[in-house]
């Protein structure tokens, strides 16, 4: 009982993060660059979604225009930023990106945006029924939560492998000279690949915010490190990797802290695995060279 | 402005100046990046803090193991530093932040958010250095050890092996340079200036509290060190005093002091990724053509 029920938990975190860290392995395949203001996006996308969602009172609208809101700042954020520093050392870019990080965390707490405290986000599960077994049982947010993490990371694989655009991303990936030397059209692709990834982004933003009913400036701030904790893990840049690595973490959190309490505080653990991995398997889980 | 106001300005920017060159020693010598600047001016308060307050020990013995202690967590975390290049490290410091902040909050034995208080002023050698004008000095006096060390560091073989080892680590290990023992080092030595910083930042305050030393904070400290002119010494000590000042100057950036800085960082990576006062940056170009100048005018006129 217990086993399936922290199993089934560790699943829906793992969602989450996978969601979050997605988009982070993008940028890093193509960029070389370690998006810290991917969080920004993050806790953005939550914010649009529930000022939307008291709008509208729809949550598949309001996690539609959030996604693309987004997805917009992710390819502004590119467009304004890296795209002036990509031959620059690999700190450059990253000190902006922790700039803007913090600029943006640090707006979002003015009373024009978000103030200070937290919002509720009321979606009690878009209509989708509970499920419940003998051996665990899933609210109906956890359902909703694992639907449309399901249904956005099948569709960037598929996009991903399967489309003349995704191709062209596995070539820049691999080598971003030489995939504009065979008349790839770079620009397009990175930014197009900032869209999907702040996207993914967005809604894992919303999603949290549904799953812990409240938004608030500062909900970036965790993410933004554990994705780079699971992307490390996953080996920089693989998208199998990422869910692979984020199922790894999610059930090791979960395990340990339903088995010693909080004896380590939840977040340092993934702090230990992100040194444990760097000591010794440097280029992640699946990572070669 | 009364003047102990503006003696609690002046003795922040001396702390904040400690932290800024200490943080220069790890980013500008040896080319690490650090976002976790802050855990080592918590690890050092927090230290101090508990052994003044739970074990009545001196002034002298708990601002030593402030720095002893915080050094040896530094080394701790150059570790991961051995196997990967600086942008996988970032990381690593990034974490020590939230980990630190994180055990303060939720280990009672360091007083939990409600901190701890009740620090007393610091003693030494029968002087008592309680606020204003002494404390003003003390601080004062440790930024300028600072900075003899940081310049001792850049005079010397070390300030040289730094050198190559941010340009070139192969290059680095070609000629005998070993990078590992040197980041350790710089690891070590940038986290106990910092611990002894927060040492003497917590007998100022006479409180500690977790949320002081989150992650913000040390990317406060690291705007400092860029914005000033990374990697020299004249940068994070124009980067410190700019920094601390203009919001208490200017009650409009006292709101937006993170906006500011994050701001700050992005501008100068688009347009100055040296600093403002950076080897190769244009104030400092325009600074030494003036200065050259002036010295060519004065041999001419004699």
């Amino acid at each position: 009982m217990d086993f399936a029920q922290n199993l089934s938990n560790a699943i829906i975190l793992a969602c989450i993060y996978i969601l979050m860290a997605a988009g982070l392995t993008m940028v890093y395949g193509v960029l070389k660059v370690l998006h810290i203001a991917h969080a920004s996006v993050y806790t953005i996308g939550a914010f649009a979604g529930v000022v939307i969602y008291t709008w509208v009172g729809n949550f598949w609208i309001s996690i539609l225009i959030a996604m693309v809101i987004s997805g917009v700042i992710g390819v502004l954020i590119y467009r304004f930023s890296y795209f002036y520093l990509l031959d620059a050392p690999r700190t450059v870019p990253l000190i902006a990106s922790i700039g803007l990080f913090v600029m943006v965390t640090d707006l979002l707490q003015k009373p024009f945006l978000m103030g200070p405290y937290q919002r509720a986000f009321p979606v009690k599960g878009a209509g989708l029924p509970r499920i419940e077994t003998p051996w665990f049982s899933m609210t109906s947010k956890q359902v909703l939560i694992l639907l449309v993490t399901i249904m956005l990371i099948t569709l960037v694989y598929l996009l991903l492998t399967k489309t003349r655009t995704g191709l062209s991303w596995q070539a820049a990936s691999l080598d971003r000279e030489m995939a504009a030397a065979v008349g790839i059209n770079l620009n397009r692709v990175i930014a197009l690949n900032f869209f999907i990834g702040s996207a993914l982004a967005g809604a894992a933003g919303v999603l949290v915010g549904i799953y812990n009913n409240s938004v608030f400036a500062t909900m970036g701030d965790l993410p933004s490190y554990k994705a780079f904790i699971i992307i490390v893990l996953g080996g920089m840049g693989s998208l199998p990797g990422v869910i692979l690595a984020s199922l790894l973490l999610a059930i090791v959190e979960n395990f340990l802290v339903a088995s010693i309490g909080y004896v380590l505080p939840r977040d340092s653990i993934a702090f230990l695995v992100l040194i444990f991995m760097l000591m010794f398997r440097p280029h992640g889980l699946l990572g070669r060279e | 402005m009364s003047a102990g106001y503006a003696l609690t300005i002046l003795t922040f920017i001396a702390i904040y100046i400690s932290l800024a060159l200490s943080l220069n020693i790890l980013t500008g010598f040896a080319g690490q990046v650090s976002l976790g600047h802050a855990a080592f001016l918590g690890i050092g308060a927090y230290t101090s803090a508990i052994m003044a307050t739970r074990y009545g020990y001196s002034f002298a013995v708990d601002f030593l193991s402030a720095i002893i202690i915080t050094g040896i967590v530094g080394i701790f975390l150059g570790l991961p530093s051995l196997r990967v290049r600086h942008d996988f490290l970032v990381l690593a410091t990034m974490g020590i932040n939230f980990v630190v902040i994180s055990v303060f909050k939720y280990v009672d034995f360091f007083g939990g958010a409600m901190g701890l208080v009740n620090i007393p002023a610091p003693t030494l050698f029968g002087l008592s250095f309680r606020g204003g004008l002494p404390y003003f000095i003390l601080t004062s006096f440790y930024a300028l050890v600072t900075l003899a060390i940081c310049w001792y560091i850049s005079k010397t073989w070390s300030g040289l092996a730094f050198h190559t080892i941010r340009n070139d680590e192969d290059a680095a290990a070609s000629v005998g340079v070993s990078s590992a023992r040197y980041k350790i080092y710089a690891f070590g030595i940038s986290a106990a200036i910092a611990g002894g910083a927060g040492s003497l930042y917590a007998h100022f305050l006479g409180s500690v509290f977790p949320d002081t030393f989150a992650f913000v904070e040390s990317i406060a400290i690291l705007s400092m060190v860029i914005f000033g002119g990374v990697g020299t010494l004249r940068g994070p000590i124009i980067g410190a005093i700019i920094l601390r000042l203009a919001p208490e100057l200017l009650r409009f950036i006292q709101d937006y002091r993170f906006t500011l800085y994050g701001g700050l960082l992005v501008l100068m990576m688009l347009f100055q990724p040296m600093g403002l006062l950076g080897d190769g940056s244009w104030l400092w170009q325009r600074l030494s053509l003036l200065s050259r100048s002036t010295k060519n005018n004065i041999t001419e006129g004699g």
